[in-house]
């Protein structure tokens, strides 16, 4: 990106870095093509292996530095889902936890320079708040049947107010998968094209330190950023299970 | 184009507003009762996403006017 700054002609093109190529030669991507995406993908799983699997494998009583991070993370989503979600939520705790790393290492990796950000896509944020908005819709019909529905019915409005409140629930409801995956994409790809923009101003001399303390400052803000919205998609989806576990207000 | 910049700018403004609006209000609260402060970063979170989640409309509003329209 930087390189094409040629006779004061600034180029900046903040969008590349999301573009999806096939990762073994040329050609259009296809639903079973590999792309940089699965690549990312994978090693985020990977990641996530090697922290859960192959970090507590000592299963010492007094952990080790990888078990430690690891216990943490398990006991932050755990506490997370029982604070939320109640303890009968913890049956649900396996697929949040899924959740929650998953994101987290897709966001965190797609911080290191030239690799990919797959949550950058709405594609990928779209189906995993999919998935959650079925599981949830699910659990809650399985769980409650057709009471489930008084999630909709507001008891402490005043009875002429409630079927208009009704309606907005409704719509409010199926809002969520939009606003679930938006805000994950929105932030990722926002944060990353903000950087790519910066990386181009530092081509241009007389601004290049101001550009790169700039460059600094948004990268330090996009490390928190990583880390809030993969709380923030999780902690929703908590918020989720509880209104299908317990929809009656 | 540059009016939807601007618009972008005025959405993502107007979001920081409202992030800043619950933060602020937070932190006040926090300090007038700072035993009941830890048991509500959680809300406090989810509040903030919510103004943020605006925010981030706008921008993806901008880049469907300049990529999708």
């Amino acid at each position: 990106m930087a390189d094409e700054s040629t006779g004061g002609g600034l180029t900046i093109k903040p969008m590349d870095q999301f573009l999806v190529k096939p990762l073994f030669g040329e050609g259009p991507v296809g639903l079973f093509t590999i792309s940089n995406v699965t690549l990312w993908m994978a090693l985020a799983v990977l990641g996530i292996v090697l922290m859960l699997v192959v970090g507590t494998r000592g299963r010492a009583v007094i952990p080790s530095r990888s078990q430690s991070v690891a216990e943490l993370v398990y006991g932050f989503v755990h506490n997370m889902v029982v604070d939320v979600s109640g303890k009968d939520a913890v049956k649900y705790f396996p697929y949040i936890m899924t959740l929650f790393t998953f994101i987290l290492f897709a966001n965190v990796l797609g911080l290191i320079p030239t690799s990919f950000t797959t949550t950058s896509h709405i594609a990928v944020t779209a189906t995993l708040a999919l998935a959650v908005f079925l599981t949830v819709t699910i659990i809650g019909f399985v769980k409650h049947g057709v009471s489930f529905l008084s999630l909709f019915c507001l008891t402490s409005a005043p009875l002429p107010l409630r079927p208009v409140l009704a309606g907005i629930e409704v719509i409010l409801y199926f809002a969520r998968p939009v606003s679930h995956s938006v805000r994950l994409f929105g932030a990722i790809a926002a944060g990353h094209a903000v950087m790519k923009v910066f990386a181009g101003f530092a081509a241009v001399t007389f601004i290049a330190p101001v550009a790169i303390l700039g460059m600094l400052a948004i990268y330090a803000l996009e490390f928190l950023v990583a880390a809030l919205q993969a709380y923030v998609f999780t902690i929703l989806t908590c918020v989720y299970l509880k209104d299908a576990l317990h929809p009656h207000h | 184009m540059e009016g939807n910049i601007a618009e972008l700018g005025l959405g993502a403004g107007l979001a920081a507003l409202g992030v800043g609006n619950v933060a602020g209000n937070f932190l006040a609260g926090a300090l007038r009762n700072p035993s009941a402060a830890g048991g509500q970063t959680a809300t406090l979170f989810i509040g903030m996403a919510f103004a943020e989640a605006l925010g981030i409309f706008s921008f993806l509003v901008a880049l469907l006017l300049m990529f999708a329209v």
